[in-house]
């Protein structure tokens, strides 16, 4: 049986990588070098995180035990995005 | 995701790539236990188009070949791989004339002499697949007509030689494609030849045109139905109703199909019997 072009999914998103991703709240542990950050979750897994384009656009600075939010991937819960300090 | 990379250590390995999409795929790579099995289903698929084949004459209706296939099936391992696919309510395809492919057997198409009829069949063994098809003529044919079947034909066993280890994907398409224009046919795009085996329509798509040179690299165990579809007319097509596909023209259509194994060897037609030689049909 011939196979239709249009049978698989075309070109674009079969996972969508936004929604996707997990936010916590951790505390800043210790800073590394290239605005990285070791930081600890609520339940006291460590996870390296970076910090966001857009944080770093708007010259917000991060220090060691400030609260932040963290973004995980679902693909690798042991990287992570900071994407908000808290007051 | 490299290009050419290999997964280690699943069951059956596979090669992950691109497709001229851009898609993500995986084309399974088949072992020889696996290859035995296909070719099981292939030699059944091949022993019923055979004889559907001889059974066609005028006066004959489509739904009689498809009788005739479900008695050859009697007793055979395994089961029709059309019946219930999508919905398909056949064990065959039955395409006349203009009908391009995925033609629905009927009691009240009559084959008369001159027209071409495409079978194709599939058959599903222990879980593997296999796919084939031939165009065949009614009685005496216009001589206009055996040239079309003859030059599908030769763009079938030209796509196959071309199944070896290094070529890459387009290097089949364009050889269908050049042979097929050469000829002043045309290759409909709209179907493609495809990857088989557990499943019937797998990864990667073999689309009968192409550039050479470009498209995946075939490898030692990939296992690929190729199936040049053409017009004698122009590449347009119409869909008649949600199965049947016909050339926009009106032109005749020819199409020839096998399943085709890479091997360390060369080409292995699956979906004949091993000591046969020559051309595939």
């Amino acid at each position: 049986m011939a196979k239709p072009v249009q049978d698989d999914k075309k070109k674009g998103d079969s996972g969508n990588t936004k929604e996707d991703a997990i936010e916590v709240m951790a505390t800043v542990k210790e800073p590394l070098p290239n605005a990285m950050f070791r930081v600890e979750l609520e339940n006291k897994h460590q996870v390296l995180a970076h910090v966001s384009g857009k944080m770093r656009k708007n010259f917000i600075r991060i220090l060691a035990g400030d609260k932040v939010a963290v973004e995980l991937s679902p693909y690798d819960l042991t990287r992570g995005r900071i994407v908000y300090r808290y007051k | 995701m490299g290009y050419g990379d290999r997964e280690q250590g699943s069951v059956s390995e596979f090669l992950l790539g691109t497709d001229s999409r851009g898609n993500e795929m995986a084309i399974h790579l088949r072992s020889a236990e696996e290859l035995e099995k296909m070719h099981r289903a292939g030699l059944i698929v091949h022993e019923v188009l055979a004889a559907l084949r001889a059974a066609v004459k005028p006066g004959v209706t489509t739904m009689d070949l498809e009788k005739l296939a479900d008695q050859k099936l009697a007793g055979k391992p395994g089961k029709p791989a059309f019946k219930g696919y999508k919905g398909y309510p056949c064990s065959l395809c039955t395409s006349v004339n203009g009908e391009i492919v995925h033609g629905i057997p009927s009691p009240k198409r009559k084959l008369r002499e001159g027209d071409i009829v495409s079978i194709d069949f599939g058959m599903e063994v222990d879980g593997y697949y296999a796919d084939s098809a031939v165009t065949v003529p009614v009685g005496e044919i216009s001589p206009e007509l055996q040239k079309l079947l003859d030059v599908t034909r030769e763009s079938l066993d030209r796509a196959i030689d071309k199944m070896r280890a290094g070529n890459r994907l387009g290097d089949v398409g364009h050889a269908v494609q050049s042979w097929v224009e050469q000829n002043g046919y045309s290759v409909v795009r709209e179907f493609v030849g495809h990857g088989i085996g557990t499943k019937m329509h797998d990864e990667p798509n073999l689309p009968n045109y192409g550039d050479a040179g470009r498209g995946a690299r075939l490898q030692e165990g990939m296992v690929i139905a190729v199936e040049p579809m053409v017009n004698a007319g122009g590449p347009e097509v119409r869909m008649r109703d949600e199965w049947v596909a016909e050339t926009a023209d009106g032109s005749p259509s020819a199409h020839f199909e096998h399943t085709v194994a890479v091997t360390a060897n060369g080409p292995w037609i699956l979906t004949r019997p091993k000591e046969m030689t020559g051309p595939s049909w």
